[in-house]
Order: structure tokens, then sequence, then C-alpha cells
């Protein structure tokens, strides 16, 4: 059975309750690992208290920032601060500068852009040309399918279709995920799967964009994370007393 | 004509058969429109207020259109309500013989 992600949590840090319901309510849809949107200056007292609640539901807890800068300065400003802190770093790109250096910049995981503003959707096929070589991965909420209706909705499925497509052609990893701020608004992965159908992405496909391209995410990151790691392909694996005598 | 069962679970206070099929087929007449809909050749074959679940009937070809149209139920009758797909078999005997099985376990 595959392991479902839920990449896209959010959780009113202060509302005790309400996160206990949210985090339960994933675990009993079938979700295996869930990412928590935490504030930018998160304490680590919240941080062990989330990872407590999951813990008891069974679910693997991974720590995410939304950065959502206002030009290419903060953007990097934010990510030499924040980027070994959290296992998740996600973008939200509210200009065309922004979603251009998140797109090149390896130290970013996932580029999101607004459900309702579909204008502000910069993802064309030079965002996914950069994105593609930096290895950076597009999020598709789906909760904005759910509560919007009408023309909102129709808007946003004709930007997803297109952004599919273009991330299909250009080998950009798509992470789906819920996007969810209200346990009404949570379903079982294997019918927000079913969703893809409406902007073009088939079962299979969105099954893995909510299981083995999140995972890799997560475990890519946490390897660097990890106080062995050096570079890529470079760990310590010795150090101190377990060093052979030269 | 080739039918595919949908076994679904309905997560709210007390709704009955008529509100939940009205909750989806409104939802595949926003999603699909009425050309959609006349493909799905849906039906409700019965509801369990007990544990709240109902097995829904359509055609195999328009499956995908009505398992995208479940999840964006987000109303039954006045109330807030979710509905999750719980199993989809080709036959109501395999339907319910494997109901049985993901209960018993």
């Amino acid at each position: 059975m595959r392991g479902f992600v839920d990449l896209h949590l959010y959780l009113d840090l202060k509302d005790h309750d309400k996160s206990r319901l949210m985090i339960k309510k994933s675990a009993e849809l079938g979700y295996k690992i869930v990412g928590v949107t935490l504030p930018q200056n998160f304490s680590r007292s919240s941080l062990e208290e989330i990872s407590k609640i999951c813990g008891e539901f069974d679910l693997d807890f991974v720590s995410r920032i939304d950065l959502e800068p206002a030009n290419t300065n903060e953007l990097l400003k934010s990510l030499r601060l924040l980027r070994r802190s959290v296992e998740i770093l996600s973008v939200k790109c509210v200009s065309k500068s922004v979603a251009r250096q998140a797109a090149k910049d390896r130290r970013v995981d996932i580029l999101s852009f607004s459900p309702i503003d579909v204008k502000k959707r910069f993802f064309d096929s030079a965002e996914a040309e950069l994105a593609s070589k930096a290895g950076v991965s597009l999020e598709l909420d789906l909760a904005p399918l759910l509560y919007l209706h009408r023309y909102r909705r129709i808007r946003l499925l004709s930007k997803m279709r297109e952004e599919t497509s273009i991330a299909k052609k250009s080998g950009v990893p798509i992470v789906l995920s819920s996007g969810a701020n209200d346990v009404r608004l949570l379903r079982k992965p294997e019918d927000y799967a079913s969703l893809g159908y409406l902007f073009g992405l088939n079962l299979d496909d969105a099954k893995r964009s909510m299981s083995e391209i999140p995972r890799e995410i997560i475990e890519r990151n946490r390897r660097k994370l990890d106080p062995n790691y050096v570079a890529p392909g470079v760990y310590i694996i010795r150090r101190g007393r377990d060093c052979p005598d030269v | 004509m080739r039918r595919r069962y949908i076994a679904v679970k309905i997560d709210s206070d007390k709704v009955d058969e008529r509100e939940i099929f009205n909750a989806i087929w409104e939802s595949i007449l926003r999603l699909f429109g009425e050309y959609g809909a006349s493909q799905t050749d849906l039906r409700l074959i019965e509801y369990n207020p007990q544990n709240r679940q109902a097995v829904l009937r359509c055609s195999h070809q328009a499956l995908p259109l009505v398992k995208a149209s479940i999840p964006c139920v987000t109303r039954v009758g006045n109330q807030p309500a979710t509905i999750h797909t719980q199993l989809i078999s080709g036959t109501l005997k395999s339907l319910r013989r494997k109901l049985a099985d993901q209960q018993g376990k």
C-alpha cells in the first residue's frame, strides 16, 4: 500500500483542539505523512507540540514554511535564514521576478501560486525550464477546487490544466496537496487523486503526486538536514573515537 | 452496458437518501454540465442511515467523472457534509463482499 502524503495542512496553532481534530482526521483518512505550515517565527515548543499530536495518531510530521516574499532580495534573505530550520520550504510566488528566482534556486522545494488570483500564476514554460533544472516542484492545492464556485473554479481549473501540461512536458514534478485549513475540506487521498481528472492528470500520476514525489522531497531534505551531511554524495560516516588510527 | 458500483460514506449529521443523491447529482452538473451528467447513468442503489453508507451505480465509461464529482460535494441538504469514496467494484455482489471483508478487519 502506498503511504500517502498531505504536504500542505494549515493549522491554527493557537487553536489546539482544531489542530488536533485536523491531524486526527488526516490519519483516519489514510495519510501517513502530513506537512504542517509553520509561521516564520515559529517556536520550538509549538513544533514539538504538533509533532507530539502527530505521533499520537501514528503520523509522520513534516515541518514546512511558506514564504511569500515581495521581491527577490526578501526571498534570498529568507532562504538564507530559514533553509536549515525546516524540512520543506515553499515559495508562494506573488510576482514574476520572485517566481523566476524561486524556480532557479535549489534551496526552494516547492513553487506555489495563488488559487484565487489566477493572473498571479506565473508558471509558464520558461519558469518550468528553470524549475526542472533546479529540481523544484510545482504544488497544486486541491481544497480551492472544493470551496470555489462557478467562474473562479472554471478559471482555476483551466489554469491548472495548462500548468499540468507544461510541467509534464518539462519534467517538473507535481505535488498534489490539500491546502486545507478546515476539517471539512479534508478528503481521502484517493478522492483527491481522482480530482486530477479535472485538470488532465491521470489517476496513477495523481497518486504518485501524493505519495512518491513528496516522499522523495522529504527524504532528500532530511538527508541534507542530517548533521553527517557535508555535500551531495559526501557524508561523515565516522567521527572522533570511531576513526581508525592512521 | 458495463457498470460500476461505488460505495460511499457520508460524513454529516442526519441526511436522507434523496438529499445525498441530489448533492452528488448537483456536483456532477456543476462540473460537467448536462451533457456530462447524461453520460453517467447515475443511480442510488441503497442507503443505510445507520452507518451512513450509500451504494451508487454509474456507467463504466463515466466512472472518472463521477469519482471527481464526489469529493466536490460540500453540502448535503442544508448541512455541511463530505462524501468519501470507500470502494468501487464491477458487480454489486463483489462490492458487498469487499465491504463485508473491510468491515470484518
